[in-house]
């Protein structure tokens, strides 16, 4: 079960195998799988073999679209109606959304068949995917590692051959870690490239929805249908949509590469910065000019962004109250017993840290010094960013620190857990496009090597990607799925 | 004793007249079975979006232009963020630092006849919360958020009125001001168009503000003045007892004619602004203001001075004429209908039309003597059908529904009697009948020709010509 998007659509297209068929083929690995690598929490087999029934027909009629009949995994972050959207939250173990988010409905008119909605961090909030409600996700390539977070179901529902594709979400690198870690593709499009509605929100200005698969050129099939504006999401952006297919054919001779310095200093695992070189003598070999460049106020990102994101997400999370949806308290005595029960009850530990966090990082006296300023610095961080790409066209860097780090090891120091991000971070601080894509193996484990764009360059970005993954392989590896 | 200043600014909050709400596609119908005017967005649901009411923003900028008011190039959404049930996603959207409609003023008349300029320091769009409703489920809240989401303007004024009286003029002229820019409909009842006022006190001639409370829950112009009245003497006492006032909320009670405490400063809200990250800033450019102010009814002010240099009225008459726009739209009905009758017909209005419908309590959209019935009545004064006596008897009968003034006027037999044979008759039979006040006159006594007029007008049962009469009268005692 390690079909790319491609292989599938031909398959369908063919007749080699029906819409249902395949879909059953991967309800019956999930069901074999998922109890070990616990990816998905919920899976929608009724609805998966309906959908595919329905794709079936569409393709025997002549009318299907690339997608259909294209089993998805869709991260439980994302309202799918009269299916529960939990987020990985207590909070929301109870709660059927009565509505499709945006990119759902793309997905589904474009005919593809959801098996499922994956694992999470609880309200996309975590780097391991240990902060579920529903129990941590087991890295598919060693059971007892963590396969990234936030959406560390999808990456690995993908490595493990338990979706063909997944969607995602990125606020901090919760697309491109999990990538990295579980050794898939994944993108993060530009801030506003893809509708936010119907995606329950952890930080409103950097959350951005993005697709996981096997290759960039599956990325590309997928990005084709989640981007675009949105009327009903007044931060998307009203842009045309290139065909992201279609911009994957030319070679990247003279490509400019920068290499920010630093992304290359302390705290760098050697396995990774070895791969990461290795990667980058390929792009030079494929004829991409390679420079050093500088982001100076990259130290300030990991802060910045935790001001920024908490603050938000301290009154993004304020509507999960006890009194329209989601968990409520027994016996409340009073409102502010409500109150307290229901968010106490409902939430887990990290996303209590962020509403505290973020409450303080707003509150009257403090605003100014935590707030304000870290919206100046953001600025900085863009403008960073904006230089250098005066200068080149793409960047490249490592996605992550560290492979997959053991289960359990970084639980208890929230300040190490929030530095698997420093390489992800500051692209949804500047709001630029990124990429995660295999570049080998450390240790045995994944290695991901993260590329960023411009602004709306996703179709370069993409094409950066796969003519690498044309001269190599590490993307086609697959774990012995236990 | 200290003399006492009184400092009132007010907090006005009109809600737009737009059809859908602020931020989402649902209707803001006033009245409607609880919770069926909420969709997925006013309701909070997980992963909605705000989508900005376009007409809410024209609405925001056609008072600010009104005003004469600085309207802010990039306005800013911000989340004024406070946990309450009715309040779905535990934030309102507000605006704080940069709101829509900047420093403007308006001028307002105030009874010895002069005028003033309120201030107004700034107005801003938000959205309204829902209901939270106590009485009618025992021991539980009910929540309706059929108004959760409905278009708010909040007028906050400068602290430039120094009685009650001042500022219920100045309330009543917002009040007049949102509906003749059709941007509010300004009922009270239904709570479209609130008050809040800020009031403190200080000895006479000091410039530093005395201690504000916030009075909140005041939903009549009546009650407004009263609400105000009370805590000014509540104040003072306060301060005369040798007691701070505290700087708190309260609440007016109009049962009890009252205000009381509701929260202090202490406990109150630390609101946590910050910029809305779902909304995009407002950008409103110069031609978006150009062709705001091109599309603007005419406003009460121009209408005053038009009233007084074009018909004539006085400042008094046209004040009250264009106070509300109401009775604005009644007069230019009937002024319509007859031009060159302006001053009688504001004589009317302003006299037994609204004695008529302050007596049987109703406004005069609901007024059984339409503007045109009223005007066919006043033209049979102008073209002496009737005269002015007769025509308050045929007024009464047009308010009982009998019908339009030529009607009743045929039906009565209420036609004045200008025919001189006739008048001369009815003359002659009372001078005739009076030999001793014949007598009088020709003593001299000129008051008896009020007694030969009363007379005659009471055998004509008032229909001769008053005019016809006088002149015939005086002619004939000359002649006798």
């Amino acid at each position: 079960m390690s079909k790319t998007i491609s292989q599938i659509q031909q398959g369908l297209t063919k007749r080699d195998f029906s819409s249902v068929e395949i879909t059953q083929d991967y309800l019956a690995a999930i069901k074999q799988h998922n109890p070990a690598i616990n990816c998905y929490i919920s899976i929608t087999e009724d609805l998966a073999l309906q959908q595919a029934k329905a794709a079936d027909q569409r393709i025997a009629s002549g009318e299907a679209q690339l997608l259909t009949g294209v089993p998805i995994a869709h991260k439980d972050v994302f309202c799918t109606d009269g299916v529960r959207t939990s987020c990985g939250s207590k909070m929301l173990d109870n709660f059927v959304a009565p509505y499709d988010a945006t990119i759902i409905g793309n997905f589904n008119e474009a005919g593809s068949v959801m098996l499922g909605k994956t694992n999470m961090d609880e309200f996309a909030m975590g780097s391991s995917n240990e902060n579920s409600y529903y129990g941590s996700v087991a890295n598919p390539w060693d059971h007892e590692r963590v396969p990234g977070g936030s959406s560390g179901g999808s990456a690995a529902a993908v490595a493990a051959g338990l979706a063909p594709a997944a969607t995602g979400t990125d606020t901090g690198g919760s697309i491109r870690q999990p990538a990295a870690l579980c050794g898939v593709t994944g993108i993060k499009p530009t801030y506003g490239r893809v509708s936010r509605y119907g995606m329950i929100a952890f930080g409103s200005s950097l959350d951005q929805g993005g697709p996981f698969a096997r290759t960039a050129e599956d990325c590309a099939i997928l990005l084709n249908t989640m981007a675009g504006f949105d009327p009903r999401d007044s931060t998307s952006i009203d842009q045309p949509v290139p065909d992201y297919s279609q911009g994957l054919g030319s070679d990247i001779k003279g490509l400019k590469i920068g290499l920010p310095k630093e992304y290359f200093a302390e705290g760098l695992e050697a396995g990774v910065a070895s791969v990461i070189e290795s990667a980058i003598d390929e792009y030079r070999r494929l004829g991409a000019e390679i420079v050093e460049i500088s982001l100076p106020h990259t130290k300030y990102s990991i802060p910045v962004y935790y001001v920024v994101a908490l603050a938000e997400c301290s009154s993004n999370l304020s509507r999960f109250d006890g009194v329209r949806f989601g968990h409520r308290c027994s016996n409340p005595q009073d409102l502010e017993d409500l109150y307290k029960r229901s968010r106490g009850e409902g939430f887990g530990e990290e996303v209590k840290r962020r509403i505290m966090l973020g409450t303080y990082a707003l509150s009257a006296g403090y605003y100014d010094a935590y707030y304000l300023k870290a919206q100046q610095v953001r600025r900085l961080i863009k403008q960073d960013f904006e230089q250098a790409f005066k200068q080149v066209d793409i960047i490249a860097a490592p996605t992550t620190p560290e492979i997959a780090f053991k289960l359990g090891d970084k639980t208890d120091d929230p300040v190490s857990m929030y530095l698997q991000d420093i390489y992800t971070i500051s692209l949804n601080l500047a709001g630029l496009p990124g990429m995660s894509i295999p570049a080998g193996f450390s240790q045995g484990l994944p290695v991901g090597l993260q590329l960023v764009g411009n602004y709306f360059d996703e179709a370069r970005l993409l094409n950066t990607a796969h003519q690498f993954q044309l001269s190599n392989d590490w993307h086609l590896q697959s774990p012995e799925v236990k | 004793m200290v003399a006492w200043e009184t400092v009132i600014g007010l907090e006005i909050h009109a809600q737009l007249a737009t059809k859908s709400k602020i931020f989402s596609a649902a209707s803001t119908t006033f009245g409607s079975e609880p919770n069926t005017q909420a969709c997925a967005v006013d309701l909070g649901f997980p992963g909605v979006l705000p989508v900005l009411n376009a007409e809410a923003v024209n609405m925001a900028i056609k008072f600010g232009v009104a005003i004469d008011a600085e309207i802010t190039p990039v306005s800013v959404f911000a989340r004024k963020n406070y946990f309450y049930p009715d309040l779905p996603k535990g934030y309102q959207i507000s605006q704080f630092e940069l709101p829509i409609v900047g420093p403007g003023n308006l001028s307002i008349s105030l009874e010895d006849g002069q005028s003033k300029i309120i201030g107004v320091t700034r107005a801003h769009l938000e959205e309204d919360a829902g209901k939270s409703l106590h009485e009618e489920f025992p021991d539980q809240t009910g929540i309706d958020l059929n108004r959760a989401g409905t278009p708010l303007l909040e007028i906050v004024s400068d602290p430039d009125m120094r009685s009650a009286k001042e500022a219920v003029a100045y309330a009543r002229k917002i009040h007049a001001l949102v509906q003749y820019l059709e941007i509010c409909d300004g009922n009270m009842q239904e709570g479209s168009f609130r008050c809040d006022a800020n009031v403190s006190v200080r000895p006479m001639g000091e410039k530093a503000l005395g201690t504000r409370a916030e009075i909140k829950n005041i939903n009549s112009f009546r009650f407004l003045e009263r609400a105000i009245n009370f805590e000014v003497e509540r104040q003072i006492d306060l301060i005369e007892d040798g007691a701070k006032v505290v700087q708190e909320t309260r609440l007016y009670d109009a049962d009890k004619d009252e205000t009381r405490s509701m929260r202090s400063k202490e406990e109150a809200n630390d609101y946590r602004y910050f910029p809305d990250p779902d909304l995009l800033p407002v950008a409103v450019t110069d031609e978006d203001i150009k062709r705001i102010r091109a599309a603007l009814p005419e406003l009460p002010e121009q209408k005053r001075q038009r009233y007084i240099g074009d018909l004539g009225l006085s400042d008094y008459n046209a004040e009250l004429l264009t106070t509300s726009r109401d009775v604005a739209d009644y007069f230019e009905q009937a002024l319509a209908k007859a031009p060159t009758l302006g001053a009688l017909i504001a004589n009317w209005i302003l006299g037994d039309l609204t004695g008529a419908l302050n007596k049987a309590d109703l406004d005069i959209q609901a007024s059984p003597i339409t503007a045109v019935m009223l005007t066919e009545l006043i033209e049979r004064i102008a073209d002496n059908t009737i005269s002015g006596k007769i025509a308050k008897q045929v007024f009464e009968a047009m308010w009982q529904g009998e019908g339009s003034a030529d009607a009743i006027i045929e039906a009565q037999g209420l036609k004045q009697i200008t025919d001189s044979g006739a008048i001369e008759s009815i003359i002659d039979e009372v001078i005739a009948a009076n030999p001793d006040q014949v007598e009088q006159f020709r003593a001299g006594k000129e008051k008896v020709l009020g007694f030969f007029v009363g007379q005659i007008m009471k055998q004509s049962k008032g229909k001769a010509n008053p005019g016809q009469v006088n002149q015939m009268l005086r002619d004939k005692l000359k002649s006798v």
